[in-house]
């Protein structure tokens, strides 16, 4: 054969970046496995978080301006190839899951082991590695069913990330196989859904599917696969009726990963859900099918208030901000709802500052379940003057859930109100406001159960170790922060929110 | 199975013969059917042949599990680190012409070969790592009791 030589021109590490995000947790996962030795595993997986955290960081500069940075994989051009999409919206889901990541694992190592065995230790941080890796991908990555194969690393971790919470309480496992149904079900509708759209378009970068359905909403085939994926990834995301998997999958599992999960995974499936409506769909198809008005309004409502109702009766801390997650999550989709650059920006927001919210509530329950040896409220009883320092971050994190001024739950509610009066939606903006009363009861529940009473049994309970307070701390500073300094999440949330109501339109370029 | 002397014959002729196949399923899975994914299902399959007949003890000496542990995770190291050879090399992450710059197409060829050696290695480790965590419970009735 003659040899051909190819004018190639090397490319540079800052052109890798989209694919190192992804890459470096996921090759550490292995190495991790590969190595198999416990005192390296945490060494490990802290430095490959932290590492994809600079790159998100990277990233994020890079695009906030509205930029787009593509990446062609194996040098193959889309839509033939996989190609992987920085804009402003993922960046900053990016810079979410990471940062709190990369906190999640210090905060991890005390906790893991005391609620796991030594044997098991090591393929734990592999595994939070590889879910990590998953939902990196999920959000990195712009063909559709690659999408849905990351969606499957994350989840598979998942589900055995839970199952870890056995040696602690054997419900985990149940916790566990429940989710492993659901979430399956959910991931074979999601990609049903990408079936008919293939069917339709025979394409599956996203970019080149939202041109080639521009013309097709008529189509039964388009809309059936609209459905499936609203349905699917409604799954994932936990909206109001299709949450059963989530309380107790978040109660059972061990702590570190219910902080993990809380904070990211929920906000990446609704990252997916708002790049398939917005981008792979355009809104003019949310506008003529009336899906939202159907589907979006009445379980977004009710899950606010559903949920928030069934969290005020817990006797469980872990339970309670489960099914207080489940109600934030209807704030996030009311704000996708109202269809509007506000409301989009009130759901990316909302997304990031309930994303640290509840990472640092669920870091406190795991200190409390470190030092007391439960999260049941009567395990908490008097635990304010015992253990001042968790405490007090806690109850930042309540107060940042309620959305009391100053603090980053504040933000997003009121950006929400606002997108609803812009609208002329007034009764909208009134039950926003009486749905975060129903929040501010379960928060004072907690305090008056941490603080005025008293405790009940004679052991004596110590302040977690600084590892844990740390990273918690920073948590509940975070949640203070960004309710004053608001160029960094209005920025990102608002270039977020441009470029996916933007449609199609700067998607090939 | 000591008293089933057919199987364990004809185990024996058949195990080497499924390895010899996976290898052939592996090494032409870039022109005619078959790759990692079958090949790496196909020598599983020897070793849980040989498991099933000559007891999880033996197999587990042939085999050990902590290195199927390792050859698992070696598989993804295998490809995730071609990618990264390429990416070195100044190319996209797994653009295989990065394996050969002056024969694109033998870098192609040799970059999907070195990929799917990595996958099946994982699989074979995967799948012998399922059959034993499943295999190592507790038998519900002992050989004896037949």
């Amino acid at each position: 054969m003659a040899t051909q030589t190819v004018h190639h021109a090397a490319m540079t590490l800052t052109e890798h970046l989209p694919i190192l995000q992804v890459l470096i947790p996921f090759i550490t996962a292995p190495l991790i496995v590969f190595v198999g030795r416990r005192e390296l595993a945490w060494p490990l997986a802290f430095i490959a978080s932290f590492t994809s955290f600079v790159i998100a960081c990277l990233l994020l500069s890079k695009v906030i301006g509205g930029g787009v940075i593509s990446y062609k994989i194996g040098g193959w051009a889309p839509p033939l190839g996989i190609e992987y999409r920085v804009d402003a919206a993922n960046a900053f889901v990016l810079f979410l899951v990471t940062g709190i990541s990369t906190l999640v694992l210090p905060y991890a190592r005390e906790s893991v082991s005391s609620e796991m065995p030594e044997r098991t230790q090591t393929l734990f941080y592999a595994l939070f590695l590889l879910c990590l890796t998953g939902l990196l991908g999920v959000t990195t990555t712009a063909d559709a069913f690659n999408v849905f194969v990351f969606l499957e690393i994350s989840s598979l971790s998942t589900y055995v990330l839970i199952a870890q919470g056995s040696y602690r309480d054997k419900r985990a496992l149940t916790a566990a196989f429940n989710y492993l149904i659901m979430g399956t079900i959910g991931a074979t509708f999601f990609v049903i859904g990408l079936g008919f759209l293939y069917m339709a378009t025979g394409t599956l970068n996203m970019a080149d599917l939202a041109d080639r359905l521009s013309g097709q909403y008529d189509s039964r085939t388009v809309r059936a696969g609209f459905a499936f994926i609203l349905v699917g990834m409604g799954l994932k995301v936990a909206i109001f009726p299709l949450h059963l998997w989530l309380p107790n999958a978040y109660t059972y599992a061990p702590s570190a990963v219910t902080t993990f999960l809380a904070a990211t995974a929920t906000k990446v499936a609704i990252y997916v859900l708002l790049r398939f409506i917005f981008s792979v769909f355009q809104p003019e198809f949310l506008l003529e099918t009336s899906a939202l008005e159907i589907i979006f309004y009445p379980f977004a409502l009710l899950a606010m208030f559903a949920a928030s109702f069934t969290a005020i009766f817990q006797r469980d801390l872990k339970r309670m901000l489960a099914y207080s997650s489940i109600a934030q999550i209807g704030y996030m989709l009311l704000g996708v709802a109202l269809l509007s650059e506000t409301g989009l920006m009130a759901a990316i927001i909302h997304l990031f500052n309930h994303g640290i919210t509840k990472a640092a509530l669920f870091m406190g329950v795991g200190a409390y379940v470190l030092r007391s040896g439960g999260s049941f409220y009567i395990h908490l009883q008097g635990l304010g003057k015992t253990m001042p320092w968790t405490s007090a971050a806690t109850v930042i994190g309540g107060i940042s859930l309620i959305g009391v001024p100053g603090t980053a739950g504040f933000l997003s509610k009121w950006l929400l109100v606002q997108a609803a009066l812009e609208q002329g939606y007034w009764p909208l903006a009134i039950l926003i406001v009486a749905s975060s009363l129903l929040a501010v009861i379960y928060v004072w529940r907690l305090i008056e159960i941490l603080y005025l009473s008293t405790p009940t049994s004679e052991k004596v309970v110590q302040e977690a170790p600084l590892s844990m307070l740390l990273p918690l701390w920073l948590m509940a500073i975070a949640c203070i922060y960004f309710g004053f300094e608001t160029d960094i999440t209005m920025g990102a949330a608002k270039a977020a929110a441009q470029a996916l109501l933007s449609g199609s339109s700067g998607m090939m370029n | 199975m000591r008293h089933h002397l057919i199987l364990r014959v004809i185990t024996k002729l058949l195990v080497g013969t499924i390895f010899l196949f996976a290898l052939y399923v592996q090494f032409h899975g870039d022109y005619s059917p078959g790759g990692g994914f079958q090949a790496g299902v196909i020598m599983a399959v020897g070793f849980i042949l040989y498991g099933i007949v000559f007891s999880l003890a033996k197999a587990k000496k042939v085999f050990p599990p902590w290195l199927v542990h390792k050859l698992l995770a070696f598989g993804v190291l295998l490809y995730g680190g071609t990618g990264i050879y390429s990416m070195l090399m100044g190319y996209s992450y797994l653009d295989y012409t990065a394996i050969d710059p002056h024969h694109p197409s033998h870098g192609q060829h040799l970059g999907i070969l070195i990929v799917e050696l990595g996958v099946g290695i994982t699989v074979t480790g995967v799948m012998v790592a399922i059959y034993y965590a499943f295999a190592a419970r507790a038998p519900i009735l002992s050989d004896e009791d037949w």
